[in-house]
């Protein structure tokens, strides 16, 4: 399994300064909107049945980052899920585990217990998720709870009006401290809240940006506002990864997030992954789904595909 | 469940079934309402691209059918003329509609007897085929306000030969402004796909159309000659190859028969430095592969900004190596067959002739069939304006990769060539996009995008590329006496 290279690598020179960093930003290509929406809905097209749909089922499975993020988290839900998360489909045990389970700060410690042994990951939101909103002081000392917890993964969201005030050094600055928080210990996915960044022009400098500044993982949105992941933003984001490492060698994962509920929807992306990035990121260390409802459609599915019948939602578990 | 070999995501076939498509073992040449045997009994087989197999025997209209065709639709003209273009216009709106209920047996049928694939005859064809009829449907009772004088006439007796790249597309944009301006029709598909237009015949009995207004004709170049020279057709309208084309005007020539020709080409697709490189690649792929580059409007010559010429080769070429070949029926291809064996040898022998001047070639791996006429998508680098792959059509998966400088070079390379059909501009400067497509002598320009077609918008030709402007309300004007 290849890691992320933490080494320099020849794009450092660009975030010697902000007008150094913004010239670098808009001076990649440009995003045609409408072109980029044609290709991935034309993606979107390609028919997936048999093998190639059981095969790409047990991936998006095994790609799920289950998710609860709501103010009313228990730890008897989060227990719940972590359960889930380790064996999805109880009448099926030949089904694979999701890729982790995703939670706030103040529930990883629970998160970790459920899920002990397993391998599956658990992730937490951080720096004063969803907003973002908070002095750097707050933010830091929210990742270091979580990563002190026993978090694998951190996903923190951006500054999205500093980034929007066109003041990039202050977005990357804060994304390099919390990598050097995470350390080795987790790994980082950088939320955009591309809903929130509103051109394609700008999703773009966002994951460049995010990638300079060593995310680990890019990921599109919170879950929390109007427009979350979309085959067309992901698509973006899967032609920024794969041009990162063609100039630098550094490999980053793409996690589209909020949004995305039914197994079609799930294997459109798969698609976009496959004819984009390239198998090289068909893998749950390179590319994730954060999605709650999800699973339960992909079950529902792959006991359509074992069984030749359609079983219903009670025949999968409620969270 | 998943094969325990898939390390990857290899997809599954996914064809589309052929069920949906009962071909006769013959049929006839359909003539004032029914289908009817030669005059002289001759017959030609029709066979799949993709597989080589013989799909059906059908009639070949000679003389004595061509001028039985050109009298039934004399004969159909008075009375459907004299309708009110409301009247016209219910009859095209139920052709488009019966379109849309067979559009799925259409795109099958198409896709069999042509080689495309699945995915392009249900995506682009079919609904474009739809849309014509309902465009045109709805100009039929305002031929007063097109802007061609206050009581527009049609013609007459409109003979109309077609090629095999589009094959029911290039029928609908004949056909309809011909019958919703009043003419009636005698129309000749190519030898290679007779299918679609047969099937269409079909659709005109299931609408109720009057006998003799459509007339199909299958047959060879003397069938289309005879239709062209016929004294009695009022307005001949041809789409193919230049040679050809040449040719009709020359056997038109003196009469007072109305011509448009649509003809060759060899579109520059313009890749400047500031371009959006994801979606210009999408467009330079979709420019010169889509229908296996049987497009005369394809985008066969890339300009590219020297400056960015290695970024978007790379880029270029590993989009090519994801294009997936093969059987046309299944829906997940996108390079289906090339239309027929003289096609193919034309397009291996200027691809040969292009290595020998020196140009270099270049494919992506790809396996193609054992049986059927195959060509693996090709690009070619170090092309100048010199190379015979820089000026002669090639008319298949090949695409000639040239640089330029500045704006002015890419004009004047683009325009240097004894075509002008269409051009493509990538740039995301908007003044650059309108000061470059002024210059361009293209019948359609497209900018950040490519070969986008709508019944809205006029088609057509400069220079050897043709004459007269097909779709839109330019499209009337070529069947009715402008006064």
């Amino acid at each position: 399994m290849p890691t992320t290279a933490s080494a320099a690598h020849p794009l450092t020179d660009v975030t010697a300064s902000d007008s150094s960093l913004r010239r670098f930003l808009h001076g990649l290509p440009g995003v045609d909107a409408v072109g980029l929406e044609a290709r991935a809905a034309s993606l979107g097209t390609r028919s997936i049945k048999t093998t190639a749909k059981a095969y790409a089922i047990d991936l998006a499975i095994s790609m799920v980052d289950l998710t609860t993020l709501e103010g009313a988290d228990t730890p008897g839900k989060v227990r719940a899920l972590g359960a889930k998360a380790v064996r999805p489909d109880p009448t099926d045990r030949t089904s694979p585990a999701t890729a982790a389970v995703c939670v706030y700060p103040d529930m990883v410690a629970v998160a970790k217990e459920a899920v002990a042994g397993s391998g599956v990951k658990v992730a937490s939101v951080a720096t004063a998720f969803p907003a973002g909103r908070a002095a750097l002081d707050v933010k830091l000392a929210d990742v270091r709870d979580a990563v002190a917890a026993g978090a694998d993964e951190v996903d923190m969201v951006i500054d999205r009006g500093a980034f929007l005030a066109g003041r990039y050094l202050k977005v990357y600055d804060e994304i390099v401290a919390v990598r050097e928080v995470c350390g080795t210990a987790a790994r980082l996915k950088v939320i955009f809240e591309t809903g929130e960044l509103s051109t394609y022009d700008n999703i773009r400098r966002a994951s460049w940006l995010g990638m300079l500044a060593g995310a680990d993982f890019i990921k599109t949105s919170t879950g929390k506002v109007a427009v979350n992941a979309t085959p067309a933003n992901a698509l973006l984001m899967l032609e920024a990864v794969r041009d990162f490492r063609a100039q630098t060698g550094v490999q980053v994962g793409v996690k589209p997030a909020g949004g995305i509920r039914t197994t079609k929807d799930a294997i459109k992306f798969l698609v976009l992954v496959n004819e984009t990035a390239g198998e090289d990121w068909l893998d749950n260390h390179w590319f994730r789904f954060g999605a709650s409802s999800l699973l339960n459609d992909l079950l529902m599915q792959r006991q359509k595909l074992a069984t030749g019948r359609y079983s219903g939602p009670d025949y999968v578990t409620v969270d | 469940m998943a094969p325990a070999s898939a390390s990857a995501f290899e997809y599954a076939p996914a064809p589309e079934s052929r069920s949906v498509v009962d071909i006769a073992p013959s049929y006839g040449l359909f003539i004032d309402g029914e289908f009817v045997e030669a005059a002289d009994g001759k017959v030609f087989k029709t066979v799949s691209p993709s597989t080589e197999e013989v799909l059906s025997e059908i009639a070949q209209a000679g003389e004595a059918d061509v001028d039985r065709a050109v009298g039934a639709a004399r004969k159909a003209f008075e009375k459907w003329s004299a309708l009110p273009g409301s009247e016209r216009a219910k009859y095209l709106f139920r052709i488009a509609r019966i379109i849309q209920e067979r559009s799925r047996e259409l795109a099958v049928l198409e896709t069999l007897d042509n080689g495309k694939p699945i995915k392009e005859t249900r995506d682009a064809d079919l609904p474009l085929v739809a849309a014509h009829f309902f465009y045109y449907a709805g100009w039929a009772d305002k031929l007063e306000h097109a802007g061609f004088g206050a009581s527009p006439r049609p013609l007459g007796v409109a003979g109309q030969v077609i090629p095999w790249n589009f094959p029911l597309l290039m029928l609908a944009w004949k056909i309809a402004p011909a019958l919703a301006t009043g003419n009636t029709v005698v129309l000749k598909p190519a030898e290679t796909t007779p299918l679609s237009a047969l099937f269409f015949a079909d659709v005109c009995r299931q609408a109720g159309l009057p006998k003799g207004v459509v007339n199909i004709l299958p047959g060879y170049g003397d069938t289309g000659a005879a239709l062209v020279a016929h004294p009695d057709v009022n307005k001949v309208a041809f789409t193919g190859s230049t040679a050809v084309g040449k040719e009709i005007a020359r056997t038109v020539a003196g009469t007072r028969k109305k011509l448009t020709l649509e003809l060759g080409g060899k579109g520059a697709n313009i890749v400047f430095d500031d371009a959006p490189i994801d979606q210009a690649v999408e467009g330079i792929v979709n420019g010169i592969f889509f229908n296996q580059g049987q497009v005369c409007c394809a985008g066969s010559r890339l300009l590219v900004q020297e400056s960015i010429q290695d970024e978007l080769l790379d880029s270029l070429k590993r989009r090519l190596s994801t294009l997936r070949l093969g059987d046309p029926l299944d829906k997940n291809t996108d390079i289906g067959a090339i239309n027929s064996a003289e096609q193919l040898s034309r397009i291996t022998s200027l691809v040969e002739k292009g290595a020998a001047e020196g140009a270099e070639p270049w494919s992506p791996e790809c396996e193609l069939p054992s049986s059927g006429y195959w060509f693996a998508p090709t690009l070619f680098t170090n092309v100048t304006q010199a190379h015979t792959i820089a000026r002669d059509e090639i008319f298949g998966p090949v695409l000639s990769v040239l640089t330029f400088r500045t704006p002015d070079e890419a004009v004047a390379k683009a325009n240097n060539t004894q075509y002008g059909l269409s051009a493509g501009i990538w740039t995301e400067k908007g003044s650059r996009i309108l000061a470059v497509a002024g210059k361009l002598r293209a019948g359609v320009v497209w900018s950040n995008t490519f070969n986008k077609f709508d019944p809205t918008s006029p088609f057509g030709g400069y220079k050897e590329s043709g004459f007269g402007r097909e779709g839109g309300r330019h499209g009337l004007e070529a069947y009715l006496d402008v006064r």
